[in-house]
């Protein structure tokens, strides 16, 4: 079972190093959406500060959801999946790879990339720790839970915007309690823990659903 | 070892395919799906593979009914259908190599050169998959069957866009296959050589519901 794990992961990865344009398109993506907002709402220190916990977040939700149609899509339209079904390997642990995968390559830079908004928004050192650590633990429950809507909408006309449409009012308790944690980290006596276990509960049920939820929805649609 | 399929009834959307349809496949048979274009005869093979669920009647894997025993029966089954699951940006063996591995097979990369070798593409192990032709890509696919070592064989038109040595090639594996012990299920006209008590032939348009126009209403 472990073996399949590594060896779809592995592939996704390989697949997705030669194509490099499209891990850099959802970065740039987030850094563009980022950047855009100080020049549109003016450079006041005091307010960059106050929406900059909300802006990052929305950026990696629709980060995210960028590349959630190619999640499936591909080894859709080329009978990968199809094989893949038909393997005697349990499908819930092939999508749980495809999903590791997609975090690895779209969720992880985010991640890595939080500091670029610290310095737009004239964050203090210790919000953008904070922010780092929500992210780590919100952008795996947005790869997971986007899965199952590209599962749904896979071969769908204007899948896209659907999967948009289904997926993004799945994502808001991500955005409360992750961007809650970041204001709630910038006051003098904010405490980010409730945040941190609500978010920690979210992620822990989506490792348990979504991979089930998702092997059901690919069954359905590709019947 | 026997495929049984019992009083099977398909639809696909509002219209009704097939009904009634019964037949029993034997090691060292081999089944032809003949019918008319829309016929039914690719619902009925994904319908044998579990990938779609019939309305009425079942399928059989050894006297068992294949939900029972998913895993067990994808393990002797070897689908291929009208893609190929090949990826243009993994080289020919990357493709092989990950596409058999995920039956849960094993074999060598030695192995796997072997079968590329037979099949026609000596050479080609390090090509990216997107510079070869159709017919190349078919091969690719195909070299799977020389490694699999699953006793039944359910092909989707499996000679489309080979070339003549290649068709030659194919109709080789399947009747080996057979020879050895195997069964397969085949969509296509071409005749593979065997005798004739091997070859069982299903038309599907003998089991098409009579009252096709009722079943509009």
């Amino acid at each position: 079972m472990f073996k399949t794990f590594w060896m779809i992961l592995k592939r996704d990865l390989k697949l997705a190093l030669r194509r490099r344009s499209e891990i850099f398109t959802v970065l740039f993506f987030f850094i563009i959406v980022v950047s855009l907002f100080p020049l549109g709402v003016g450079f006041d220190e005091k307010m960059l500060q106050s929406i900059a916990s909300g802006v990052a977040w929305i950026a990696a939700l629709l980060a995210s959801m960028l590349a959630l149609e190619r999640l499936f899509s591909s080894d859709y339209v080329d009978g990968t999946l199809e094989q893949m079904l038909l393997t005697p390997q349990p499908l819930p642990v092939l999508v749980f790879a495809k999903m590791t995968a997609h975090w690895l390559l779209t969720g992880l830079p985010l991640v890595l990339i939080a500091p670029v908004v610290g310095i737009l928004y004239h964050l203090e050192a210790e919000t953008v720790k904070v922010m780092m650590f929500m992210l780590l633990l919100g952008t795996p429950i947005l790869s997971m839970v986007g899965a199952i809507g590209a599962a749904l909408t896979l071969g769908l006309r204007g899948g896209g915007v659907l999967i948009s449409l289904l997926i993004l009012p799945l994502y808001i308790p991500v955005l409360v309690y992750g961007a809650g944690a970041i204001n709630e980290s910038m006051l003098q006596s904010g405490n980010i823990e409730p945040y941190t276990l609500l978010l920690s509960a979210f992620l822990l049920l989506s490792l348990i659903f979504s991979p089930w939820a998702t092997a059901a929805a690919l069954k359905i649609s590709l019947e | 070892m026997s495929l049984t399929v019992s009083n099977l009834q398909c639809t696909r959307g509002d219209r009704q395919l097939f009904s009634e349809l019964s037949f029993q496949l034997k090691a060292k048979q081999l089944l032809f799906l003949e019918g008319e274009n829309g016929s039914g005869k690719t619902t009925l093979i994904r319908t044998l593979c579990a990938l779609f669920v019939a309305d009425k009647g079942e399928v059989l894997w050894c006297n068992q009914p294949i939900q029972e025993q998913i895993e067990s029966y994808r393990e002797s089954l070897f689908y291929l259908g009208h893609l190929n699951a090949i990826k243009g940006d993994l080289s020919v063996l990357e493709n092989l190599r990950f596409n058999h591995a995920m039956s849960g097979q094993k074999c060598s990369d030695d192995d796997l050169l072997d079968a590329l070798d037979k099949i026609g593409l000596y050479g080609y192990e390090d090509v990216p998959s997107r510079q070869l032709s159709q017919g190349q890509k078919r091969r690719v696919a195909l070299a799977r069957l020389l490694l699999n070592k699953s006793p039944l064989w359910i092909l989707d038109e499996p000679f489309v866009a080979l070339d003549v040595a290649a068709v030659e090639l194919l109709q080789g594996i399947i009747s080996a296959h057979i020879e050895s012990g195997g069964m397969a299920v085949l969509t296509t006209h071409q005749e593979v050589p065997l005798t004739q008590e091997k070859i069982q032939h299903l038309n599907l348009d003998q089991y098409a519901t009579q009252n096709a126009e009722a079943s509009y209403v």
